[in-house]
């Protein structure tokens, strides 16, 4: 359990990717099975044991603490595991601390009753780092800012080059822990671990922007256009083992969606866009929020929110892999098996007729649906290839809509830009004359314009709160967004989806950005954001 | 035996011995100071007539400027004792930097302690504390509560080298004060077999310099030149705290940005200082070293100076030792050129 709190302790303050991944990577190079594959299991969140309470935490430190000083401690440390790890009275002996297997075999063996005695004894073995590690990891509320993708990254690091993540991610969900099989594989000791019919993930296409010059070297005839939804991709994996949606990001989100889950009565890996539908129209992007922020959703919110799935591809059909059909091929299949199952609460993606690229400009120029994020085009004959292959599919995102606005606040950003100030509250002008916040943007600025930025908050700085200045009102920046929707959460009644900046207007004066009421009149119709 | 309550006050300047005409660790300039350290809060400009330890006075000369540090100096050895008007006064090490020094008064048959700020974990670059038995003894709280338990400062030392071979292509430039925190990590990096130069901001050499010259060897130390980006790539710089997350950090190579001190023991502290590597290394007691102090130097009452006092006077009453708060503002202070967001934290090393 040392290695695994020493990495715990040095992930949660690490911003970078890279530095990440070579953290990971080390603890899985030396550590020994199947300690290394628990610890696998405790970021990925794949354990499954029923988590203790934090009250039974707070029983446990009562007993030795004195309750004054506890009570210091806990109102100057903040968090109930921190405080408890660091002032659990050291009680020296020789067992030392648990090993990750012991822990997580026990965790699971044994009965709630017993598992008081069973954490003190570890606990007394342990330092503060450890200590922390098995609170956060016995309450269920190991959180470690490392997704189970940097995992896999660092596992394929592992492999020096022989395994790539995106096949790690193939046999992923038909592994369970302490995952013995895949470390020899990843080691050059064992095969392939075969998922057997289990319902694994595969690897996505991707598609890349569409940029001037790929469009004039556009073949119209070669490529098919679908819309391109502002919902969440998943993937829909059925098998006789079992039913799965995964996000894009290789999670299992089937519970969140079990009235999705409960239409997959068939077998096969079906890709498509999660959106909300209400009589074929689809909602805002907030509606779809509400039910990505529940785990376990009731029936009110199914009621109120309910989700479909529109189809884009057909990878699996029972066993049958398609992927390596060309686009064109595996449509036909996609209607034939769609027509034959008509499963509820999915529909087909529509195929947009088109003859040119200019008329195609003109159709993406024309949507204004906030549920619209712009265009894809597919090439017909695109085999299904993971990550993101060349010229194969586009995006071809509308062009944004853009307000003028006045930054009134700044925060220093994270990772590499921690010493900037990189993210800025912008506001605009209400009738009365007053500067209202509608909204945060963190990028579209380049390094030379962040420097600028940033050497103008310090030198116009009028007040602070911890990290955040709030500056004059001196600064406009263009602001480029994709939809303006309702909002009651919001001061200002308005919310923007992915707010970025598109210019720096150093020229043009404050008084001179748009007004609230400019931005109020791009609202679309819709759904109000909670 | 007169209390020390009677002879020893707390006055708006600090504490003051009346029979002795002496304050200790004045906030304001007066006319007879005695010094515990050289650190900012503690040792400040001004006085006509000032008393400390040989290695204080070197150290408040180069952080002053000469003749800033006292009008006229008077340089006391540890052990060595005067008679200051009615006062028996010698000192003791208090193991906090070098030079640093505890004050102990006699008066008629009355003794009191002052220990400044003070350690017991041992430290390279200065003596070890010595316990004075005594009727009243005054102690700082910094970190007076039981989650704070600084580790072994090799168990850091050990962490920061291991991170600079996981990551050899990025600088690792730890923020440490520059009067004693600097100079003891220095040291600590040297004990643990680093040998290469180790590199400085320009705010850290003068000190180190000084230490040198005061017979501290901190091998061979290199101003962290920023045009010479690429030689500091693997290496170790150490700079104030106030810069390692800000603009002069970004021109090293991609650095991991370290800080040494005993409140990197809380999380939330090192995340909102935009920490990589914390590293828990204070030249302050941790709880369970205010309470060893405690009941070695024995004494009947405690005064507690500055930091968590409550806490404190609370566990030594459970011992049955009668605890006061000083309540003395204007320690606790040693951060240099910190920026104005957070002055409202404490700010001790
Ligand atoms: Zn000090
Ligand atoms: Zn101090």
């Amino acid at each position: 359990m040392i290695a695994f709190a020493e990495l715990l302790e040095r992930l949660v303050f690490t911003p970078g990717r890279l530095a990440k991944v070579a953290l990971l990577r080390r603890y899985f190079a030396t550590q020994p099975d199947p300690d290394r594959g628990f610890g696998l299991a405790a970021l990925t969140g794949e354990l499954a044991f029923q988590a203790a309470k934090p009250a039974m935490i707070r029983a446990l430190v009562e007993e030795r603490t004195d309750p004054v000083l506890f009570a210091m401690s806990r109102d100057y440390v903040g968090d109930l595991a921190e405080t408890v790890a660091l002032i659990w009275p050291a009680a020296p002996s020789n067992a030392g601390p648990p090993r990750m297997t012991e822990v997580v075999q026990t965790l699971i063996s044994t009965p709630k009753s017993e598992l008081p005695f069973v954490l003190t004894g570890w606990l007394d073995a342990s330092d503060a780092s450890v200590r922390y590690a098995l609170i956060k990891l016995i309450t269920g509320e190991l959180r470690v800012g490392a997704s189970a993708r940097l995992a896999k990254v660092a596992l394929a690091e592992v492999a020096e080059g022989r395994i790539a993540a995106d096949e790690i991610e193939e046999v992923w969900h038909g592994l369970t822990p302490p995952y013995t099989p895949l470390f020899a594989w990843i080691g050059g000791s064992g095969p392939r671990p075969d998922p057997a019919g289990a319902p694994v993930f595969r690897s996505p296409m991707l598609a890349h922007p569409l940029e001037a010059p790929d469009i004039a070297a556009l073949i119209p005839s070669a490529f098919r256009a679908e819309w391109k939804w502002d919902g969440i991709r998943v993937q829909l994996v059925a098998t006789p083992l079992g039913r799965r949606i995964f996000s894009r990001g290789a999670d299992d989100i089937s519970g969140a969606f079990p009235e999705i889950v409960e239409a997959m009565a068939f077998h096969g890996v079906l890709d498509g866009e999660l959106l909300v539908l209400r009589d074929g129209q689809v909602a805002p992007f907030a509606d779809l929020q509400q039910r990505l922020n529940r785990k376990a959703p009731g029936a009110k919110a199914q009621r109120d929110y309910p989700v479909a799935v529109r189809l884009y591809d057909l990878l699996f059909d029972e066993a049958e892999d398609l992927r390596p059909l060309p686009f064109d091929t595996r449509r036909e299949r996609l209607e034939a098996w769609y027509a034959r199952h008509s499963p509820p609460r999915m529909d087909l993606s529509e195929l947009i007729p088109f003859t040119t690229v200019d008329e195609l400009s003109v159709i993406r120029d024309g949507t204004r649906a906030a549920s619209i994020e712009g265009l894809m085009l597919k090439r017909g004959d695109s085999a299904y290839v993971p990550g993101r292959p060349k010229g194969q599919w586009w995006k071809w995102k509308r062009d944004p809509l853009t307000i003028d606005a006045v930054v009134m606040y700044a925060q220093r950003g994270h990772g590499k830009r921690s010493s900037y100030y990189s993210d800025y509250t912008f506001g605009l002008w209400r009738e009365d004359g007053e500067l209202v916040p509608v909204g945060k943007a963190y990028s579209g600025f380049t390094d030379a314009e962040l420097v600028t930025l940033d050497r103008w908050i310090r030198n116009h700085t009028t007040n602070r709160f911890g990290p955040v200045r709030e500056v004059e009102h001196g600064l406009v920046l263009e602001i480029a967004f994709d939809a303006a929707q309702r909002s009651n959460r919001h001061k200002s009644g308005v919310a923007l989806r992915f707010p970025r900046v598109a210019r720096v207007r150093m020229d043009k004066p404050a008084i001179e950005a748009d007004q609230l009421d400019t931005l109020m009149r791009l609202i679309e119709p819709g759904a109000v954001q909670a | 035996m007169p209390h020390p309550e009677t002879w020893l006050k707390v006055m708006p300047d600090g504490l003051f011995c009346e029979p002795g005409g002496f304050y200790m660790d004045p906030l304001r300039p007066v006319a007879r100071a005695i010094i515990t350290h050289a650190h900012a809060d503690h040792a400040r400009p001004g006085h006509d007539a000032v008393l400390a330890s040989p290695e204080t006075l070197a150290l408040m000369d180069v952080r002053m400027g000469e003749g800033r540090a006292g009008a006229v100096q008077q340089a006391l050895r540890y052990g060595e004792a005067i008679t200051i008007g009615e006062v028996r006064v010698w000192m003791q090490p208090a193991g906090h930097v070098l030079g640093s020094a505890q004050v102990a008064m006699e008066w008629r048959g009355s003794r009191a302690v002052v220990s400044g700020d003070y350690k017991r974990q041992p430290d390279p670059t200065c003596l070890p504390f010595v316990p004075i038995p005594c009727d009243v003894f005054v102690t700082e709280a910094t970190f007076a509560l039981p989650v704070f338990r600084h580790p072994p400062a090799e168990h850091e030392i050990a962490k920061l080298l291991d991170s600079v071979s996981l990551f050899p292509e990025r600088t690792h430039v730890v923020g440490a004060y520059a009067l004693g925190k600097a100079q003891r990590l220095i040291a600590l990096l040297r004990q643990a077999g680093w040998d290469r130069p180790i590199y400085l901001h320009g705010a850290q050499i003068p000190l180190c310099t000084a230490y040198g010259r005061l017979g501290i060897p901190l091998g061979e130390l290199l101003p962290a030149t920023v045009a010479e980006k690429d030689k500091l790539k693997g290496a170790i710089v150490i700079a104030p705290p106030s810069a390692i997350a800000d603009r002069w950090a970004r021109r090293l190579a991609e650095p991991v940005v370290c800080n040494a001190s005993g409140w990197m023991r809380v999380r939330q502290r090192a995340r909102s200082k935009g920490v990589e590597l914390p590293l828990v290394i204070s030249d302050h007691c941790d709880w369970d070293e205010l309470n060893q102090t405690l009941d070695e130097v024995a004494a009947p009452e405690v005064w507690v100076t500055h930091g968590r006092e409550e806490a404190l006077i609370h566990e030594a009453a459970k011992r049955g030792i009668r605890g006061r708060a000083l309540r003395l503002v204007g320690y606790g202070d040693e951060q240099e050129d910190l920026p104005e967001a957070a002055k409202t934290e404490p700010t001790v090393a």
